[in-house]
């Protein structure tokens, strides 16, 4: 009777997985088809196509024919730059917010707690006549800057929040033997963090790699664009017409993505259940 | 030399109260007043103290400050006030930032102003009670051990200052102007309207109605798509926690899919698929069905439809890996007890398992609702907030975002869309609030 009862409940379980994993896999698969798609458009395809072809790859990698790689290649630079700039800047706002009691202090983890609330691109309008007015419009330099200070309360936060875990006794002693300040941070503390470095690094690398919105806005040239931004643009201006390149494209942006998150997921799956956002 | 700073920090900050407690005895003189008084010219407080380098630094610093700043400071005033008088010279959007800047200039001023009264009261206060002022060894100290924080926290300040809150500040001041195509430098000035575009928004009917259908829509969304996304999460992550299901690792790992390909890539992918002339949704699923050809991008009610179920097959993954954490960090005698007790599954799924699941993992559910609220990816990318529905200036599917988004950059309203910006910012922020004095970090005796 028991044992009835449970050959049911699993047989439904499994039923279940089978048609997830089929929702699941099945944007996949068919979008790994068409790339290999010899037409332009889909009209008369199958999801496993006939004549297989690499030729919408190759179209990708030429430099001549697409932007591509210029995407790709911009896309890494501006996130590796903001991932660089924001562990930096957070790092030592963190360790002031958490070692030291200073005036402001209160004031300024309140304001912390609030701006991390709103994402920074609602104030878009800002964000596009500032950048026009200083001349930063359709530059990277605007969008890393932009991304890093995004980045700045919510990981700060993260950050101080991991570093009040680590004992000021560490400190006191350092500092019986010594050691100044800035060596404290860079000697003692920093190394001791590196699990909360590596979530912050992973978060303002990705954070950049995904966003659409800002890219969107401050891009204005071909040869700017990110990969979100180029993508969009390969799909919306050809209606449909060069849409086997643009699943080439993606293909090519979900493969290395994914195995990095894969690799990495413990560290997304603990940053997030700390700073309780989505990145 | 450095080793005692801390210590003299934290007396600092709590020397006031510990004058309070302990009642000290009435002194004679009245030093404090005096040079509080005084440093109102800030320096001669610090001079009267006979503190000389420090009243000399006090009162350089403001001569300079007042010498570099002050036609910045007049004019900077003069044209956040009218915001120009005559289109040929000025620019109303260069005004409105370079007040601004005279502002975030002011409140720094005031702020060093603030710090010399408060310095000149404390160091009368230790006269009065016959102490020494620190010399000038220790106030260099003082100011090297005190000044470390602040240089560690100044260049991510400053550019939040500049990249975060000017932004906030310009779109505040933005959405009290009639800035529009009409209204646009070099041709012409922009005008200060005070609460005019929020009474537009509530009041001429194409705006209001746009407004609320678009956020009756986003209310819906926010709360269908993330909802549906939580509830397939906690399912599957129950499900794949019984106790023999095989494949278990590899079949999690399926599960995560569709986190670790990035969003901007399936939901492309995914406008694609349900594109009702190539699409595959249509031609190689619903025809088996005979229903070959639903309007999925041109009927609104059919790309909600599609709008929901994106998000949820997007946002699952999160809340299944999370869930699957929680889930294995549950007693099993808490199950192996309801056993006993002749519970059912459903029993033991609402009274042990979903409790402690949504106790654990609640205020990470509340912020997938703000997340959602503001989801511009996925309703720009899927279908650009189309289709277009008569009678309103916002498309079918639009949420308040990528209405702003629009309003923003294709129809160039920019005061009005600064307005709508300042009421989603104060849901957004109502609901962080409520949200966070809920949780442990705002009561600990960290936020202190």
């Amino acid at each position: 009777m028991k044992n009835k009862q449970q050959v049911l409940q699993l047989t439904v379980s499994y039923i279940v997985i089978l048609a997830m994993i089929t929702i699941i896999l099945y944007p996949i698969l068919w979008i790994v088809g068409s790339s290999f798609n010899p037409g332009n458009s889909l009209s008369g395809s199958s999801i496993i196509p006939e004549n297989a072809t690499l030729k919408h790859y190759k179209e990708l990698f030429d430099r001549e024919q697409s932007d591509y790689l210029l995407w790709y290649w911009n896309t890494i630079k501006i996130c590796i730059l903001t991932m660089l700039f924001s562990v930096s800047l957070v790092s030592m706002t963190a360790y002031s917010f958490s070692r030291f009691r200073f005036i402001g202090r209160k004031n300024g983890l309140m304001t912390f707690l609030i701006l991390q609330m709103i994402p920074n691109f609602a104030a878009l309008i800002a964000i596009y006549a500032l950048a026009n007015l200083t001349g930063l419009l359709d530059t990277h330099l605007a969008l890393i800057l932009v991304y890093t200070g995004g980045a700045i309360p919510m990981n700060t936060y993260l950050m101080k929040g991991y570093l009040d875990t680590i004992p000021k006794e560490l400190d006191e002693s350092a500092r019986m033997d010594g050691a100044g300040n800035f060596r404290i941070f860079w000697q003692i503390v920093m190394p001791l963090a590196k699990p909360m470095i590596a979530v912050i690094s992973l978060f303002t690398f990705i954070t950049p790699f995904t966003d659409f919105i800002l890219a969107r806005i401050l891009l204005r040239t071909e040869e700017k664009f990110t990969l979100a931004v180029g993508l969009y643009e390969l799909i919306a201006d050809q209606f449909g017409n060069e849409f086997t390149l643009f699943a080439a494209g993606s293909v090519l942006i979900a493969i290395p993505i994914s195995l990095l998150f894969l690799s990495l997921q413990k560290y997304f799956v603990s940053g997030l259940t700390a700073g309780g956002t989505k990145g | 030399m450095g080793e005692r700073q801390p210590k003299m920090n934290d007396e600092q900050q709590n020397r006031p109260s510990k004058y309070r407690n302990k009642k000290e005895p009435q002194s004679m003189t009245n030093h404090r007043k005096i040079a509080f008084v005084l440093s109102i010219i800030p320096g001669f407080g610090q001079f009267y103290n006979k503190q000389w380098l420090k009243g000399t630094a006090f009162f350089i610093l403001t001569a300079s400050f007042f010498i570099a700043f002050s036609d910045l400071l007049q004019f900077g005033f003069w044209g956040l006030f009218t915001l120009g008088t005559d289109p040929n010279y000025d620019h109303s959007i260069v005004l409105l930032v370079e007040g601004i800047l005279t502002l975030i200039i002011t409140v720094l001023g005031l702020g060093i102003f603030a710090f010399n009264l408060r310095d000149a009261f404390k160091v009368g206060k230790q006269r009065d009670y016959n102490k020494q002022p620190n010399s000038i060894r220790q106030q260099y100290q003082n100011l090297v051990g005190g000044g470390f924080p602040y240089l560690m926290m100044t260049p991510g300040f400053l550019l939040l200052v500049f990249v975060v809150i000017f932004p906030i500040l310009f779109v505040i001041l933005l959405s009290f102007t009639n800035y529009d195509l009409y209204h646009s430098p070099p041709a012409n000035l922009v005008e200060w309207v005070g609460v005019q575009n929020f009474i537009d928004i509530f009041q001429i009917p194409i705006w209001r109605d746009t407004f609320f259908s678009v956020l009756a829509w986003t209310v819906i969304w926010t709360f269908g798509a993330t909802t549906l996304q939580i509830a397939l999460g906690v399912f599957l992550a129950v499900l794949m926690n019984q106790k023999g299901i095989i494949f278990q690792k590899t079949i999690r790992t399926i599960f995560i899919l569709p986190w670790a390909v990035p969003a901007f890539v399936s939901i492309l992918v995914f406008a694609g698929m349900f594109n009702e002339t190539f699409g595959t949704i249509n031609r190689d699923i619903l025809a088996v069905f005979g229903l070959g050809d639903v309007p999925w991008l041109t009927n609104p009610t059919y790309t909600k439809m599609a709008l929901i179920m994106i998000q949820t097959w997007l946002g699952f993954p999160f809340i299944f890996a999370m869930v699957t954490g929680v889930l294995q960090s549950i007693p099993n005698e808490l199950y192996e007890a309801a056993d006993v007790d002749g519970a059912s599954i459903f029993q033991k799924f609402r009274n042990i398992t979903l409790p402690l699941v949504l106790y654990a993992t609640a205020p990470i559910l509340i912020t997938q609702y703000t997340f959602n609220f503001n989801n511009f990816n996925v309703i720009f990318l899927f279908n650009g907030g189309g289709p277009a529905v008569p009678d309103q200036n916002a498309g079918g599917t639009d949420i308040l975002i990528s209405w702003i988004y629009n309003l923003t950059m294709t129809s160039a309203q920019y005061g009005k869309a600064a307005a709508i910006t300042m009421i989603l910012s104060l849901i957004v922020i109502t609901v962080a609030l409520w949200q966070f004095r809920r949780t442990k970090s705002f009561q600990e005796e960290d936020m202190m």
